[in-house]
């Protein structure tokens, strides 16, 4: 944002101009901070902005399929996590934040990271599985069994 | 750092779940009460003595021993003797002994009347059974030592009052002799004892009280016999009444010589009364004869002259004499007015003159006065006043002085026969009986204490003010249902024929009602009150109908005499009606089904084995018809060692058509044979026990389904040797065989033999398992068994699918006439104590685990888990049964002294713990009755489905204001920091985009 620059009207002492005119070529003669880019203004710059956008789309590749790879690293992490809780239950939290773009092959990490996800998760039926805690046993299904009604019905004991 | 913190988390919540079985010292009397009574006193002796607190010692027909405060009515001290050692009489000797009389004159004991410590006991042994006389004589010395002169057993004993030797004894052999009275008349050395002989002969005796020797021994003879007691109306005259009753004889012994005169009654009193009994009393020269309807006091003028001195028709009641002077006796007399009673004290030459006259107030719900006591004390201006202990028909004893009660005990809940529950009134807008908190300011000292208790700044005075609110918490006395099912009614019925209802919060009566059916009269002359059973409890009405409950009693003590029903409102005490009925009551059957107005139905059986059902009504008739067929019953007939099982057959074929009535017929028996077995015990399950599931998962995920009946029974029986007394048999002769019979089919689902064992058989059962308690003649230790038993033809349902989607039969009901497939499994552990009884804890869904109740010798109640008493339990269990909670196996049940659910206090005499479920599924209310009550809440799996009261708020809330703080701090902190990470990514990207384009500039 640039203050005070633009002041309009005769009458006016001063005014600030809050629409962005960075893009417009009359303010390049005031040169960008250090840290600033115009990346996307230079659209028009055939090599270079294509050069830009190669190396681009590569490292958004390679930080996608980084992600993708996560939990691979997590795996064997619960998997020792696992080894070493013994019986006791875990709470594993996945994070993963999309990279879109329509240039980039976004197929490949996904069906990786959907395959590993389900590698963990399995790993994890399988633990619970062995904690016992899958009701795959019949016990699991008859605990709140009420007891059958008897038909008949009798009394009586020692005399008064 | 998750995984840590993860950890602290379990520790803090296990360690907040930790065993807590027992009290703090400061929770003692929250939840639980405990009462101390007497029962019905006999016999009551003041003492005389000047200094100190006055008191009054008083023998009781619980057997009990007690010193109680004249000033107040509590206990000094209190002894209570064994069931079978009746107490014969008791008196005060030297002023600070008090001397028992007990076990039919067997045993004379010395008590420090201070302090209650035994000071010396003697037995006393004799030739043959009579009649017990205990007198103290004050003039009576022998070496500066007093005597005590006791007859029993046929036998005369003089006895030192200090160390209880027997100084001599005079032996009474003669056959027929039968000792109607023993006389020390004051400041002779002479004892006389007369009686009957052979009916017809009386009998007089004069002995030296020095040595007891006999000095003179005289007997006349009376062709018309005797019949009752004697009353002694001088030193040397008694009065006897002849067989028939209507003669009264004046028999006088002065100076060994016997003289008699005979008087009939009817000379006395116009009107012809019908044959008379005489009513003891010891005031000198008057005595009383009663008819049904009259009353006469009668005055001997020398010479066996009568005269009769006042006829009533008002029940009476006549103290004993006290002597006030040296020549001066004087005696209380109570008689009723409608809602008074009237007390005069008259001395004994002068009937006309009234030392006192008062009139007090009596409750109608006291009935009438059953016995009187009198004592004297001085005036400030030197003149006698009086006061009277009086006991009233519902055992209850009362002190009255300067027409007034002064205090009063309700010693009736001494004897309890029977105890249900019932619901308070369901709390309406305005109804509520709950007093608020006094005022605004009240309210807040209270709070700023309780503050300070939990940040410990309070001082000592201050804790007592906080544990006093505490106790008094108005929160637990209410007088409306409360959410956890905590507060109810305890409806107790007494010997008396009282019926009482007791404030489960606080232990108070809320209300008593001495029931009118349970009055003497003429169509019942004896009436026994034998069973509580819940009537009436509304569930849908609950807001507009008052539950009610049944007493069932009987007149006369034959299982033959007719029943009497009466109907009792339990919100008010009111008795709504009542019954007398035309048959007997042998037995009651509580039917499970109830009509629109949820009345429960009931089957009566009289002597004739017919079934009478009430309420007669037509929709109960109509209910019962459509499960006429499903109904049976069962009588065990102990004496005989039968069991017998009925079915109904169709209406009574009497004389009088009655639709109500049902003519049985015989199923089956089980006869044990008479010269090996005898029934000692019976028990079935509670009728209003819950189940919550009928498997049971085991270890490995396998699962055992119970069998669950209500129509089990659990007998025991004995060798007819072994049914005496521990020991007096040997391990050879002597066994116990326990059986699980059906009862509607009568089949023997199982049946195991002990050798070697012994009762008393203590046993209860519940769900599908019996715990019984007995003695094991060869290991010299009490024993407890348990047997569970198991539905084998239900286990393979093991199909998960079928589980699943529903598809199984295992809830549908199920007839008992299909041939049930059991195993049983059963263990023994052995126990140190013997019981008085045993129970079992009972929840509202029946999903908590089990704690049996025992009541010990010692008169305390132990709770002792299920768990131990599992048959399943082995010396080395696998891994899966120690998670499944199997206990390893020992061979002895621990007694865990924190277990005592009494704690420091004893229920005397103990004879019954019932346990009632509350609302809230962890807890269980138990009430232990005996001389004593007991009641507390139990929560057997601790309190798992409410804060317990110790629960720290304080740290609750200390905990959530440091999460919202730290939730706050690390998301300013994760705000920040995210915002760093922008910077230092955008700065890293544009610096590399900056270095390109210079690249690019540059070419």
């Amino acid at each position: 944002m640039e203050k005070g620059k633009g002041v309009l009207g005769a009458g006016r002492r001063w005014a600030v101009d809050f629409s962005d005119n960075s893009t417009a070529p009359s303010s390049r003669d005031i040169p960008d901070p250090p840290g600033f880019t115009r990346a996307s203004v230079d659209q028009d710059d055939s090599a270079v902005s294509r050069q830009k956008k190669d190396a681009e789309a590569n490292w958004k590749a390679q930080k996608a399929w980084e992600v993708a790879q996560a939990p691979f690293k997590n795996l064997l992490m619960m998997g020792f996590m696992m080894w070493m809780a013994g019986s006791t239950v875990h709470l594993f939290s996945i994070v993963f934040e999309p990279y879109k773009d329509n240039k980039v092959e976004l197929l490949g990490p996904k069906l990786l990271f959907i395959a590993l996800n389900l590698g963990g998760l399995a790993l994890g039926v399988w633990k619970l599985n062995t904690l016992g805690l899958l009701p795959t046993h019949a016990s699991d299904w008859v605990s709140s069994l009420s007891p059958a009604q008897e038909v008949e019905y009798s009394g009586g004991g020692i005399p008064l | 750092m998750a995984i840590r913190s993860f950890f602290l988390f379990i520790l803090f919540f296990s360690s907040s779940l930790s065993p807590v079985f027992s009290l703090y010292e400061d929770q003692v009397g929250l939840m639980d009460w405990h009462q101390q009574y007497i029962g019905k006193v006999k016999q009551a002796v003041f003492s005389s003595q000047r200094a100190g607190r006055k008191r009054v010692v008083v023998s009781t027909e619980e057997n009990v021993i007690a010193s109680l405060d004249l000033r107040h009515g509590e206990i000094f001290w209190r002894h209570l003797l064994g069931a079978d050692d009746v107490i014969d009489g008791i008196d005060i000797g030297l002023g600070k002994y008090v001397i028992t009389l007990s076990s039919g004159g067997s045993i004379l004991r010395s008590w420090n009347l201070p302090d209650g410590q035994m000071v010396w006991e003697s037995s006393l042994q004799g030739p043959k059974h009579s009649k017990s006389f205990l007198l103290v004589p004050t003039n009576l010395k022998f070496d500066k030592d007093n005597v005590l002169v006791v007859f029993s057993n046929g036998r005369l004993h003089a006895i030192s009052c200090i160390d209880g030797e027997v100084l001599w004894k005079k032996d009474f052999e003669a056959e027929s002799f039968e000792v109607q009275q023993v006389i020390q008349p004051p400041g002779s050395d002479l004892i006389y004892v007369v009686g009957f002989a052979a009916s017809y002969q009386f009998e007089m005796y004069q002995i030296n009280a020095k040595n007891g020797e006999l000095l003179k021994h005289e007997s006349a003879s009376f062709s018309s016999g005797f019949s009752g007691e004697v009353s002694l109306v001088s030193t040397e005259t008694v009065v006897a009444l002849d067989s028939t009753g209507s003669i009264l004889l004046t028999i006088s012994f002065q100076d060994g010589k016997i003289s008699s005169q005979q008087t009939p009654i009817s000379n006395l009193v116009e009107e012809s009364l019908g044959p008379a009994v005489i009513i003891p009393s010891s005031v000198s020269g008057i005595f009383a004869i009663k008819t049904d309807a009259v009353t006469v006091f009668i005055r001997v003028i020398g010479e066996g002259k009568l005269e009769v001195v006042e006829k009533t028709t008002h029940e009476i009641a006549v103290s004993d004499a006290l002597s006030i002077s040296e020549d001066q006796e004087a005696f209380a007399l109570i008689q009723h007015a409608s809602s008074e009673i009237h007390l005069t004290v008259k001395l004994a030459h002068d009937w006309d003159g009234n030392l006192l006259k008062e009139s007090v107030k009596m409750d109608r719900q006291r009935g009438l006065v059953h016995k009187v006591f009198i004592n004297n004390y001085i005036r400030t201006d030197r003149s006698y006043g009086f006061r009277v202990l009086i006991v009233m028909e519902d055992h209850s004893l009362l002190l009255l002085q300067q027409g007034e009660i002064v205090w009063s005990r309700e010693d009736g809940l001494a004897s309890i026969i029977d105890v249900t529950t019932s619901e308070l009134p369901v709390e309406r807008n305005g109804v509520s009986v709950a007093k608020v908190e006094h005022n605004l300011f009240e309210w807040l000292k209270g709070h700023m204490l309780k503050l300070k208790g939990t940040l410990m700044l309070a001082s000592p005075e201050d804790m007592a003010a906080i544990q006093s609110m505490r106790l008094k918490s108005s929160e637990k006395s209410k007088m409306t249902r409360d959410h956890n099912g905590f507060r109810k009614l305890l409806i107790v019925l007494t010997r008396a024929g009282k019926l009482f209802a007791l404030h489960t919060g606080d232990g108070r009566i809320v209300w008593s009602h001495l029931l009118r059916s349970l009055h003497k009269s003429e169509a019942c002359q004896s009436p026994i009150g034998l069973n509580l059973y819940q009537w009436q409890v509304p569930h849908h009405h609950a807001m507009d109908e008052n539950p009610s409950v049944l007493v069932v009693s009987r007149c006369g003590p034959s299982s033959d005499a007719p029943g009497v029903l009466s109907f009792v409102d339990t919100y008010t005490g009111k008795e709504l009606s009542s019954l007398s009925l035309d048959h007997a009551v042998v037995q009651v059957i509580p039917l499970p089904y109830t009509d629109s107005t949820e009345q429960r139905l009931h089957l009566l059986i009289n002597a004739d084995k017919h079934a009478h059902l009430y309420p007669k009504t037509s929709e109960a008739l109509s209910i019962f018809k459509r499960e006429f067929l499903n109904i049976y019953w069962y009588s065990v007939e102990d004496q005989n060692g039968i069991i017998k099982g009925h079915a109904l057959k169709c209406k009574c074929t009497g004389e009088v058509a009655d639709e109500f009535c049902f003519d049985t017929r015989d199923l089956w028996s089980v006869v044990f044979p008479s010269e090996s077995e005898k029934i000692v015990a019976t028990v079935t399950r509670k009728l209003n026990e819950v189940v919550h599931t009928q498997a049971k998962v085991v270890a490995d995920q396998d699962v055992m389904y119970k069998y669950i009946s209500r129509n089990l029974l659990f007998v025991a029986t004995v060798a007819p040797k072994g049914s005496g007394e521990i020991g007096s048999v040997t391990p050879e002769e002597s066994w116990l065989v326990a059986y699980l019979i059906d009862t509607v089919t009568g089949r023997i689902l199982h049946r195991v033999t002990h050798h070697g064992l012994q009762g008393p058989v203590h046993a209860v059962f519940s769900e599908n398992w019996v715990v019984y308690h007995y003695f094991n003649l060869r290991a010299h230790r009490y024993e407890m068994s348990v047997i569970e038993i198991y539905d084998q033809s239900r286990a393979d349902n093991k199909d998960v699918w079928k589980l699943v989607l529903g598809k199984h039969n295992l809830t549908s009901p199920i007839s008992l006439f299909s041939r049930p497939e059991v195993i049983t499994k059963s263990q023994s552990y052995f126990f140190t104590h013997s019981l008085k009884a045993i129970a079992v804890t009972s929840t509202a869904k029946g999903i908590t685990s089990k704690q049996l109740l025992l009541g010990t010798i010692g008169d305390q109640v132990l709770a002792l888990d299920k768990r131990f008493l599992d048959p399943r339990r082995t010396v080395n269990p696998t891994q899966a049964e120690k998670e499944e909670g199997i206990i390893p196996l020992t061979d002895s049940l621990p007694i865990i002294p924190q277990s005592y659910v009494t704690h420091a206090l004893r229920v005397e005499g103990l004879r019954g713990i019932i346990t009632v479920p509350a609302k809230l599924e962890s807890t269980t209310l138990v009430f232990a009755h005996g001389v004593d009550l007991f009641f507390t809440q139990l929560a057997p799996s601790r309190t798992y489905d409410s804060l317990t009261e110790d629960f720290s708020y304080a740290l609750l809330l200390i905990t959530i204001v440091a999460l919202v703080a730290a939730i706050f701090v690390t998301w300013r902190l994760s705000e920040r920091k995210e915002l760093q990470e922008k910077w230092s990514f955008y700065s890293a990207f544009a610096s590399q985009s900056t270095f390109s384009s210079l690249f690019l500039c540059d070419n």
